[in-house]
């Protein structure tokens, strides 16, 4: 079975939710929608205090290009345009909306019915996607019209689709792979569309036999150009670059666009997304999300809306139980900690993991032993116990010979240190300066050049 | 509800420790002293001991009293350096002289240093090269039969290979089944390969260590004892012979399974690993052929610790996404 070449761990899958059904969640009488669900630039809220909306009414427009729609997961009025914290505890913009009724607008189809043909051109596809707020639904939430529009210089030649679910604990795309097969092959060839490429894969690793053969099924009944690839089980198989690298051989190059290789990776839940998009004219208003946890009395997978309290999503799982020590948006390699549980739901939110206080804590540190797991462990071929010390001491020279900027923030070695050590907090220390200093570099040489083509001009 | 604990990902650990990789490496050292045991008799049982004993509480006193920080004993480092240390000497070894070597190995090879994970050399090694050069005499007489007050000694099949190549006459070596089984005499923990490798395999079962340093160790050293044993006329016995004696005797096997691994003393990824197991076998075997001392192992190793930071500096781990031009 296909893996990723270098490195990588074997966290404990701890899918407690596995088996549990897809619940919609109960809508409340007020939802909070932030205007900084994607990776890029905010969205500008377009709606002001008493305005009415209906599910799927634009409440936000992009903000840049690398940015996105927002659209109403609610009927009602808006209430107040006001600052909330997102799940990891930032603040940004939010819009408050008093639900009445739920009312949809006219032109979503929601029947059951399974639209097949793609009748969108290429760039109408682009165009629905970005009209929806479709963004990358790992939890990267980059722009999906961002990634469909890659440079001309690049040469597309499949998709790639994000079915690992590589997390412990997340349930949600095999959730997501069980019920809605033929929807997200049919996303999968309009992402194919969007590219020009007439060759997709699909991984999933082996933990989802189930996902594996009924997708396989599905792909054997009329998306022949649809190759499921079963993944053998080692995290981090769900970052893009181990995927392209397990399914097809690839390296995406250091520094380089994943579509170098050729592929364009999406999430499972993106390919659905798009094909609720394109085929059903509905905006990315709901999505699957996992409330899980040791301690968690009923581990579920909702449908919630976005912009539904957590705290409501944590209560219908049972509630938070009485020896919580941490709550994470996300799963527990790379999910982030949540200050309280106050925030509202986001598009990139894909679980909410529940920690006892006793798996809260983190053991003290005790000296690097030089043992080398963490080497062993990373997927980009680092060193991570030189560049968490380099880091610490601030060796940006150093930082930068080690290629701190290849590293992906996996936490494959902090996972795997026997002396407890954090090694990724220090790396995340040091890699943004050194990211800086490559880009004033950059910036620096890019003027020189433009001037010596000024001065050769004036000559 | 408690205050909800905030901290950076991954809020995940593999459960893994200090304490249970040296158990590990232990539990792996346990089929060859069981042997020693048996083989060896009281004097293995009291060489191991106090080794094991004087490891320790020299590290509680020096952490304590000397360092004045909360002594890690329990992180059984000391203990699997003592252990180490008891398999590197003959089982009839003084017990005065056992504990000078404890000292030397904790005292000099690791606390000097600063302790756990700061040591340049093996600090077992540390200990085993000064007991050799201070005491010659009691560090190379090898009982060949169990007890430890006055037992017969004998040379070690080493020995005998280098009186056989300086032209010695009237010297027989041992079968291979025995060196490989370990019926010879030798230091404690050397004498059988198949059990070493036994401990081998459950430490790369277990992941504790990786196979790169003991396969590059073991393969280099069986390239350069053909290079160096095999086109030479000696009479008496087969240059096969000598060759597998080379190989499966002495403290070959223990060190590269064992001692070069040591996490703290080896190099950090697997090129280097392999660079380091490939020299320390050339370096053996070289000092085995044209040295002094029949026994090269623990020179070698202590050799290539001190080129572990070099090997750190300038050789890289495969990298993800770069292509060489």
């Amino acid at each position: 079975m296909k893996t990723f070449k270098l490195g990588g761990v074997h966290p404990a899958a701890n899918k407690l939710s596995a088996k549990a059904p897809i619940e919609v969640a109960a809508v409340p009488a007020v939802v909070a929608i932030p205007m900084a669900q994607n990776l890029g630039a905010p969205s500008k809220a377009i709606v002001a205090k008493g305005d009415k909306v209906k599910v799927g009414t634009p409440i936000g427009e992009p903000g840049g290009f690398v940015s996105s729609f927002v659209h109403s997961s609610v009927s009602g009025t808006v209430d107040k345009v006001d600052v909330v914290e997102d799940p990891t505890g930032k603040k940004v913009p939010a819009v408050f909306i008093k639900v009445e009724g739920d009312e949809w607008l006219e032109n979503i189809d929601r029947s059951k019915d399974i639209k097949r043909e793609i009748t969108l051109t290429k760039e109408e596809i682009i165009a629905k996607v970005k009209e929806m707020g479709i963004v990358g639904m790992g939890g990267a939430t980059f722009p999906t019209q961002v990634k469909l529009m890659p440079p001309p210089t690049a040469k597309p030649q499949c998709v790639i689709i994000n079915g690992v679910e590589c997390e412990p604990y997340l349930t949600s795309d095999h959730a997501l792979m069980l019920a809605h097969p033929e929807e997200i092959c049919i996303g999968v060839q309009i992402l194919e569309k969007a590219m020009g490429v007439n060759k997709a894969y699909i991984g999933i690793e082996a933990n989802k036999p189930d996902a594996i053969q009924l997708l396989t099924e599905t792909a054997k009944k009329g998306f022949p150009e649809i190759e499921i690839v079963p993944l053998k089980l080692k995290y981090p198989q769900g970052g893009e670059k181990q995927l392209i690298n397990a399914v097809i051989g690839a390296e995406v190059p250091s520094g380089g666009l994943p579509i170098a290789t050729g592929a364009l990776v999406q999430n499972v839940g993106t390919a659905f997304a798009v094909y609720e998009a394109v085929q059903k004219n509905k905006p990315l208003i709901e999505r699957i999300v996992t409330v899980t946890g040791k301690s968690v009395a009923k581990p579920s997978n909702f449908l919630a809306r976005i912009g539904v309290p957590i705290q409501q999503l944590i209560e219908a799982a049972g509630g938070v139980p009485e020896d919580t020590g941490k709550i994470i948006s996300g799963g527990p390699m790379m999910g982030k900690a949540m200050p309280d549980t106050n925030s509202y739901m986001v598009k990139g939110c894909s679980g909410i993991l529940v920690m006892k206080n006793e798996e809260a804590r983190r053991k003290e540190a005790s000296p690097c032993i030089r043992c080398a797991k963490c080497v062993h462990a990373c997927p980009m071929g680092l060193q991570p116990n030189f560049l968490a010390k380099f880091a610490e001491k601030d060796m940006l020279d150093k930082c930068e010979e080690e290629r701190i900027y290849d590293c992906i923030e996996c936490g494959s070695c902090s996972f795997s240190c026997p002396a407890n050590r954090p090694l990724l907090d220090w790396i995340r220390q040091g890699k943004p300066k050194v990211m800086g200093i490559l880009r004033a570099r950059a910036a620096e040489a890019k003027a020189k050049a433009e001037a010596a083509k000024a001065a050769a001009a004036a000559k | 509800m408690n205050k909800l604990n905030v901290s950076l990902s991954p809020h995940v650990h593999s459960g893994n420790s200090t304490q249970k990789c040296m158990l590990q490496v232990i539990i792996a050292l346990c089929p060859a002293l069981l042997w020693s045991f048996y083989q060896f008799g009281l004097g293995a049982i009291i060489v191991t001991l106090t080794s094991v004993c004087a490891c320790v509480l020299f590290e509680f006193l020096i952490q304590k009293f000397v360092l004045k920080v909360t002594p890690s004993i329990t992180d059984l480092s000391a203990v699997l350096t003592g252990l180490l240390l008891a398999f590197n000497v003959p089982s009839n070894l003084p017990v005065w002289i056992i504990i000078i070597g404890a000292l030397v190995a904790i005292g000099i090879g690791k606390m000097s240093f600063g302790g756990l994970g700061q040591n340049i050399f093996n600090p077992a090694l540390v200990g085993r090269v000064f007991l050799l050069v201070a005491y010659p005499v009691q560090m190379t007489t090898w009982p060949v039969e169990a007890g430890y007050f006055d037992v017969a000694t004998g040379a070690t099949p080493l020995s005998l290979i280098t009186q056989l190549v300086n032209g010695a006459s009237g010297v027989s070596l041992e079968s291979l089944g025995e060196a490989f089984l370990g019926t010879t005499a030798g230091s404690m923990g050397e004498d059988s390969a198949l059990l070493l490798l036994l401990g081998g395999c459950y430490m790369l079962y277990k992941k504790t260590i990786t196979w790169e340093i003991p396969v590059a160790t073991l393969a280099s050293a069986f390239v350069f004892a053909c290079l160096f044993y095999g086109f030479e006329d000696i009479p008496g016995v087969s240059n096969w012979n000598i060759i597998m004696q080379q190989f499966l005797g002495g403290g070959l096997f223990l060190g590269a399974i064992f001692m070069a691994t040591d996490y703290v003393t080896s190099p950090m990824n697997p090129r280097s690993q392999l660079i380091y197991g490939g020299c320390i076998g050339f370096l053996t075997m070289v000092i085995r052929r044209y040295g002094a001392y029949p026994e090269g192992m623990s020179f070698a190793i202590l050799i290539m610790n001190a080129f572990v930071p070099l090997l750190n500096s300038y050789v890289k781990p495969k990298r993800f996404g770069v292509v060489k031009k």
